[in-house]
């Protein structure tokens, strides 16, 4: 056994919980077959949010508020809906975390099991000694078609894990990849939605089949029993099918593990993983963890918790996170905020949001890492930084040095909740934001319901989608106030 | 210390449009109705005129940018021109220039018009404001009225006024100046409102309701202005001149700096400051004798009652609750009827203030005309409560 392994992991689910009656009913009058599958509610994100922003989320939960990240030399991300085809997505992920230029960036795509493939590569990586910590990101936000079955299924989620060979809480065993043209859904070029075969082909054919001779494959390999495994994680939205797999492998069915598709639903290449955090936050030391995905063949990967299990917690758990989540009935609410239909914008919409990218990587620290300027010479900090400091009665030359914003405590100066510009979710919340150590931003509010924002109110910055430049296939992204 | 422009400059002439929605109307139409009005009060020819200063703020639903456009609709004889662009105080820009121009001796005679057409947006409010490059990606994507609502939030966290007595209070605002612009013929908006109206209107940003809003709206104004003794060898009595010009641009302190509270109007208070001193005013409250303040929105007007010095800081409610305001007030304000009635043609709104202000200083006013006042003021505040641009005039009988 190596001594690389898992030494933090935390889940991000968005807050909003979409009731799948809601979907179910809207849809009853042509599709009265998705009456039966309306329980529960799956997790959705803000419009404002993407697998980029979502990853970013996660990944703060396991960095915590050191401005000090230097040690994180590599960045996997993975996920089937990144934002961009050409433009490194990992990339967008570091500079928002304000890791080092220095860390080697890698997207991870085109699967689903693209999320447990991230992170067979990370702990090769520190495993081999080429990195000594690495963050592996995952995360999607798939759309589906009205009234399909995905619609009902699909989440919105986003896992972070650090890899490293110090502070292991789960150490790193082995992993198994089959590697088949088993096409049980694809999405081509420019296409929105997946094009989905028959569920009992996928079922029989794929899952029963590739998924049995993946574990037996790793299981052999480390000459290790299926009755020593003690959790079973297998994303699978058919019912039974863990069970009869466990059942063909002989791994004990007690030890599957509850694949939260009621309370958040599938969410893509994170969700083996969100599986595993959740397991991870109430493991004992010694515990065998199978980790299963399945897409294009399938990875396998087992793990074994350290006696530092016992320290771990996350600040916000699964479980809290689940419930903390804010039930949303608005079906349509649900289809404006993932542009599933033509609505009426108005003409405020019609801004050219083209972004100068000159501009942008002039101040990428600024607009991507929430970094501004404190003054060596007054201690002054502002945000942005700038040649001559903002300090009162101190317009100091050349004295700012980089100065994080994005983990410090700040509070609600002044706001206001505008029905006038545009916005994808009225009304358009804003204000200035004073933060305690000192600097100021006015900037967006998000993920505000009535009455959670006022003067003097704490709240934490996130990194979120600023606009969407539908012209060009622009995100633009900043960071934005949440009320807490 | 300079010396100041106190009296070294008359206005010999004004002239504005009617304000409203002119969907007949030009950009040069509107600029020929004011500059028409102007020539004919100062009584002179186009060739008397040695430069001109031309505001306009939104060039590219106007008439485009540079001087041209206004000589070109005015046909003026290839004198200077000048296009100022400075937030809603460009309008106030203009006249600085034209009455710097006068007082330094560059220009005898000078004239300066303000202008804008914003119904050719295709929707109602104004239309989005260019920040650059790099604002857009920063700054909220918000608008006018959410970035001065910022005001009301601010402003009750640090007096403990309730935000009903304030959203009471600022409607009082609105119910004023409607009253007075129902009065004037010039005025978009000639209708009378109640409180309960304005209290009851949609809301637009929080907690500020349509009525709270200042209307949308085509116009132009101008000024012409030359020495006093020019005035007078031009035939001109009973002269109006310039007490006190000045303008404050924010540094970045409010938006940056957590010094600043978010409930008043820095620059406003510089510039008062220094207005007054340039016109030797020691005790506003008491001097001036009427004012028009950029009342963009009513909480915007209410705040700066206490950044002008009128009103004790956290007491402008009581003041506009007491009718200290109000046309038959201590100190009238917006006897025209303000931005509330007239809308805010951005580029001709400072000259159209100082415009109210010559009227009623020669008792030209007609049923809106206060009992003999000697000095007025005009206000105007461009960008937002966090960055911007205020200028302070100060004009009165010689």
């Amino acid at each position: 056994m190596s001594d690389t392994g898992i030494s933090s992991i935390a889940n991000y689910i968005p807050r909003l919980r979409l009731q799948r009656k809601a979907i179910a009913e809207s849809n009853a009058w042509m599709a009265p077959n998705l009456v039966g599958k309306g329980k529960g509610a799956k997790a959705i994100s803000n419009w404002d949010e993407d697998s980029v922003t979502m990853s970013v989320e996660a990944a703060r939960r396991i960095l915590g508020p050191e401005d000090d990240r230097s040690h994180i030399d590599s960045l996997f991300f993975a996920s089937t809906t990144m934002p961009y085809s050409d433009r490194l997505n990992s990339g967008i992920i570091r500079a928002a975390l304000t890791l080092e230029e220095t860390t080697q960036c890698t997207d991870v795509s085109s699967s689903i099991k693209s999320g447990t493939t991230a992170l067979i590569n990370a702990f090769n990586s520190v495993n081999s000694g080429k990195n000594s910590y690495s963050l592996v990101a995952a995360s999607d936000k798939r759309k589906a078609r009205v009234a399909s079955s995905q619609e009902l299924n699909f989440g919105d989620a986003a896992t972070a894990i650090s890899i490293s060979k110090e502070n292991v809480i789960a150490k790193f065993i082995d992993s198994a990849s089959l590697s088949i043209d088993f096409i049980d859904h694809f999405r081509g070029p420019n296409e929105e939605f997946d094009y989905n075969w028959e569920e009992r082909w996928i079922r029989d054919e794929g899952y029963l089949k590739i998924i049995p001779k993946l574990i037996n494959n790793l299981l052999q390999d480390n000459d290790i029993s299926p009755s020593d495994i003690s959790r079973f994680i297998l994303p699978c939205i058919f019912p039974r099918v863990p069970q009869t797999i466990a059942k063909k492998t002989g791994i004990n069915p007690d030890c599957i593990v509850d694949n939260l598709a009621v309370s958040v639903g599938d969410t893509g290449s994170c969700h083996p993983l969100i599986m595993l955090t959740s397991v991870l936050e109430n493991s004992t030391p010694g515990e065998k963890i199978l980790v299963c995905s399945f897409g294009g063949g399938g990875d396998a990967i087992l793990l074994e918790t350290t006696n530092l299990i016992t320290d771990f917690t996350n600040i916000e758990t699964t479980i809290d996170l689940i419930n903390n989540g804010v039930d949303e009935d608005n079906y349509m609410k649900y289809l404006t905020f993932n542009d599933l239909v033509k609505w009426e914008k108005g003409m405020r919409a019609e801004i050219d949001r083209k972004t100068a990218l000159t501009t942008l990587y002039r101040h990428n620290d600024a607009i991507i890492g929430l970094v501004g300027g404190k003054c060596s010479k007054t201690g002054t900090i502002q945000f942005p930084a700038s040649r001559i400091s903002v300090s009162p009665n101190s317009p100091d030359l050349d004295t700012q040095e980089p100065y994080k914003f994005a983990e410090k405590k700040a509070n609600i100066l002044s706001w206001s909740a505008d029905y006038l510009s545009f916005s994808i979710n009225p009304p358009n919340y804003y204000g200035i934001v004073s933060f305690e150590e000192g600097g100021r931003i006015m900037m967006d509010f998000t993920d505000v319901g009535e009455g959670d924002v006022e003067s003097g109110k704490d709240v934490k910055m996130v990194f979120r989608i600023k606009a969407f430049d539908e012209v060009r296939g622009f995100t633009r992204y900043f960071w934005k106030a949440v009320p807490i | 210390m300079a010396s100041g422009i106190k009296d070294k400059v008359a206005i010999i002439g004004m002239g504005c449009s009617k304000f409203g929605e002119r969907w007949d109307t030009s950009p040069d139409d509107l600029m020929v109705e004011a500059y028409v009005e102007a020539m004919g009060d100062a009584g002179i020819e186009p060739n008397q005129l040695d430069a001109a200063w031309f505001s306009h703020h939104i060039d590219d639903i106007g008439s485009g940018k540079g001087g041209t456009p206004m000589s070109i609709a005015l046909r003026l004889p290839n004198i200077s021109v000048t296009r100022v662009e400075n937030y809603c105080a460009s309008g106030s820009e203009a006249f600085r220039g034209a009455v710097y121009a006068v007082a330094a001796g560059a220009a005898d005679i000078a004239i300066a018009l303000g202008m804008e057409k914003l119904k050719d947006t295709g929707y109602g409010g104004l239309p989005a404001a260019n920040y650059g490059t790099l604002g857009p990606q920063i700054g909220p994507s918000g608008s006018a009225p959410g970035n001065f609502a910022q005001l009301a939030s601010a402003y009750t966290a640090k007096h403990g006024v309730s935000a009903e007595d304030l959203k009471r209070a600022i409607a009082h605002v609105s119910v004023k100046s409607h009253a007075n612009g129902a009065l004037n013929p010039k005025a978009h908006l000639q209708k009378e409102v109640t409180e309960e109206q304005v209290m009851n209107a949609p809301m637009i940003a929080e907690p500020l309701g349509l009525f709270d809003c200042c209307g949308v709206s085509d116009g132009a104004a101008a000024a012409i202005v030359t020495t006093p003794e020019i005035a007078k060898s031009l035939g001109k009595k009973d002269l109006i001149s310039v007490k006190a010009l000045q303008l404050s641009v924010s540094n970045g302190l409010e938006s940056q700096h957590n010094s600043w509270d978010g409930s008043y109007f820095h620059t406003v208070r510089v510039a008062a400051k220094k207005a007054y001193a340039e016109a030797g005013i020691t005790n506003p409250r008491k001097e001036i004798s009427m004012m028009e303040v950029h009342d963009c929105f009513s909480i915007t007007e209410l705040v700066t009652m206490e950044d002008l010095f009128i009103s004790e800081e956290g007491n402008a409610v009581n003041d506009v609750m007491d009718g200290f305001y109000d046309s038959d007030g201590q100190l009238p304000c917006q006897i025209d009827g303000g931005l509330k009635c007239f809308g805010h043609p951005i580029g001709a709104s400072g000259l159209r203030m100082l415009y109210e202000m010559y009227l009623q200083l020669q008792g030209k006013a007609d049923k809106r005309q206060l009992s003999s006042p000697s000095i007025g003021l005009t206000h105007n505040l461009g960008g937002q409560p966090a960055s911007n641009v205020c200028s302070v005039a100060i004009i009165g009988s010689l």
